[in-house]
C-alpha cells in the first residue's frame, strides 16, 4: 500500500504529497472526528439541560452558549491551551501542598493534540446544543402525547419518539456545524500541531512554492467537504423515510 | 489574577480593538458590494453563468479562512510577476492582505446567502411586475433585491458575527489586532488567561453589540409582520 500510494503520488508536489502532505491530512480528520464525538456530547447534554425544568441547569447551559458562541475559537483555544497549562500544573502543585505529598503531580504538559479537540468540541457543543434543543423543540407534541399515551416510560418516549424524529430536524444544522468544525481544526497549526496546513508551511516553505502548498491544502478541505456534503445527504435521506415532499 | 498587566496594556488593547474594527467593517462593506452581483449571476437558470460564481462561492466556503488568508499573504510571493508589479506595494502588507482575505470571504459567503433569498422571491410578485411591464433590471431593483435583502437579514447577521470571530487570524500574520494586542500581552508578562481573556471580553461585548444592532434592523425592516398593536 505504501509503495503503491508513493509510485502514484511520486513528484506530486515535490514528491510531499504523499506521505508528508496526507499524513498531516490523516491528523486533520482524526482531530475533527474526535473533536465531533466530544462536540456531539456536549451538545446533548447542553440541549437537555436547556430543556429542563431546573433552573441552575438552564442558567448554566446559556451562560455556556452565549459565551463560547461570543467569542473566537482561536482566542478560546489559546485560553485552553496557554491557561489549560496553567491551570492544570498550579491545580497539581496545589494538591502536593495540601495533601503532603500524597497526591497531585510535579508537571504535566497538555499535548498540542489533546488541547485542539478539547477546544473544538468545547466550542461546538455549544453550536451543537443549540442545533439539537431546536431539533428537539421541532417534534410535534402530538407524537409525544401519543407515546405516552400508550403508557411508554419517559426513556422509552425520548428514544423511541422524540430522539430519531429530531434527528431529522437537526440534521441540516448539524451538518453546517460539521462543515464549520472541520475548516476550523485549520487554526490548530497555529498552536503547533502539525495538521496539513503546518505541513504545507513547511513544504511549502523548504521548496519556496508556498502559493502552490496552499491552495493544494484549500482542495484537499474541499475533498473533505465533498466527502461529507454525500454522506450527509445519504444521512438526510435516511432519516427522513417517512417524509413526504414533492 | 495579574490586574496590572492588563491595565498598563490598555492602550495597546484599544488599538488593537480598532485595528479589528476597521477590517471587519472595511471587509463586510466590501464584501456586500461584491455579493450582490455575485449572488445574482448564481441565481441565475443558466449554466454558463451560474457556473463561475457558483464555484467562487464553493471555494470560499469549503476552505478555510486561514488557508485563504496565508495563500495571499504567503503565497503570492512565489511569484516573480507579482513581486515585480504595481499590486506588491499592497500585498507585501499583512493589513492589505487580511483585508484582501477578508473581503473575499465574506462575499462567498454573503453571495450565498442572497442566492438563497432571490431564489426564495414568491413568483406571483416577479409575474405581477412582468406584467406591469418592468424590463429584467427594474424587477430586480424594485421587487426582487428590497425582498431578498429583508428575508437574508438573520442569516447575513450571523455572517457579521462570524467575520468578526474569523478576524481574528489576523493577528496570525504579524497584526496587532486585538487577538494580536492579547500575543504581545501574554508574551510579555506570561499572563495567558488574563490577556486572553481581556481579549474575548472585548470580543463578546462586540458580539453583543452586533446581535443588539440587527434586533433592531430587524424591527424596523420587519414591522409589517408585527401583530398591529392596540
Amino acid at each position: 500500500m505504501h509503495e503503491f500510494l508513493t509510485s502514484l503520488f511520486s513528484g506530486v508536489l515535490d514528491g510531499y504529497l504523499y506521505p508528508f502532505i496526507l499524513e498531516g491530512m490523516l491528523l486533520t480528520i482524526e482531530l475533527a472526528l474526535l473533536s465531533l464525538v466530544l462536540a456531539l456530547a456536549l451538545g446533548m447534554l447542553t440541549a437537555v439541560a436547556k430543556l429542563s425544568q431546573s433552573f441552575a441547569a438552564r442558567t448554566v447551559a446559556g451562560i455556556y452558549t452565549t459565551v463560547i458562541r461570543g467569542v473566537p475559537d482561536l482566542v478560546l483555544m489559546f485560553i485552553i491551551f496557554f491557561g489549560g497549562q496553567l491551570l492544570v500544573n498550579n491545580f497539581g502543585a496545589w494538591l502536593l501542598e495540601v495533601s503532603d505529598e500524597a497526591m497531585g503531580w510535579e508537571y504535566i504538559e497538555i499535548s498540542e493534540f489533546v488541547a485542539g479537540v478539547f477546544t473544538i468540541g468545547v466550542v461546538f457543543g455549544a453550536y451543537m446544543g443549540e442545533t439539537f434543543r431546536g431539533g428537539i423543540l421541532a417534534v410535534s407534541r402530538g407524537e409525544i402525547e401519543a407515546g405516552h399515551a400508550y403508557g411508554m416510560t419517559r426513556a422509552q418516549v425520548f428514544f423511541r419518539i422524540t430522539f430519531p424524529a429530531a434527528v431529522r430536524h437537526a440534521l441540516p444544522g448539524f451538518g453546517n456545524n460539521w462543515l464549520v468544525l472541520a475548516k476550523a481544526t485549520a487554526l490548530v497549526s497555529i498552536i503547533g500541531l502539525e495538521d496539513m496546513v503546518f505541513r504545507a508551511a513547511q513544504a511549502g516553505g523548504t521548496v519556496r512554492k508556498p502559493f502552490t502548498f496552499y491552495l493544494a491544502v484549500a482542495l484537499l478541505y474541499l475533498v473533505i467537504t465533498a466527502v461529507s456534503d454525500v454522506g450527509l445527504r445519504w444521512l438526510n435521506k435516511r432519516y427522513s423515510v417517512g417524509v413526504r415532499s414533492a | 489574577m495579574d490586574v496590572e498587566a492588563i491595565v498598563s496594556n490598555l492602550p495597546l488593547y484599544l488599538e488593537g480593538l480598532w485595528i479589528t474594527v476597521q477590517l471587519v467593517v472595511l471587509a463586510l462593506a466590501a464584501g456586500l458590494v461584491l455579493s450582490v452581483p455575485i449572488a445574482i449571476a448564481a441565481a441565475s437558470h443558466n449554466p454558463l453563468v451560474y457556473a463561475l460564481p457558483k464555484t467562487y462561492i464553493y471555494f470560499f466556503r469549503g476552505t478555510p479562512l486561514l488557508v485563504q488568508m496565508f495563500i495571499i499573504y504567503y503565497g503570492f510571493a512565489q511569484f516573480q510577476a507579482v513581486q515585480e508589479s504595481f499590486l506588491w506595494p499592497v500585498l507585501k502588507e499583512a493589513y492589505w492582505c487580511a483585508l484582501i482575505a477578508f473581503t473575499l470571504n465574506t462575499a462567498g459567503y454573503t453571495s450565498e446567502i442572497l442566492r438563497g433569498a432571490i431564489r426564495q422571491t414568491a413568483f406571483g410578485e416577479i409575474e405581477a411586475a412582468k406584467a406591469c411591464g418592468m424590463s429584467a433590471a427594474l424587477v430586480y431593483r424594485r421587487i426582487i433585491l428590497p425582498s431578498a435583502f429583508r428575508r437574508a437579514l438573520p442569516a447575513y447577521g450571523n455572517e457579521v458575527i462570524f467575520m468578526l470571530h474569523g478576524s481574528a487570524v489576523a493577528g496570525v500574520i504579524t497584526i496587532v489586532d486585538l487577538f494580536g494586542a492579547a500575543r504581545i500581552v501574554n508574551s510579555r508578562h506570561f499572563v495567558p488567561f488574563e490577556s486572553f481573556i481581556t481579549a474575548g471580553v472585548f470580543y463578546l461585548c462586540l458580539t453583543f453589540m452586533i446581535i443588539w444592532a440587527f434586533k433592531r434592523l430587524e424591527k424596523r425592516w420587519f414591522a409589517y409582520l408585527r401583530p398591529r398593536e392596540e
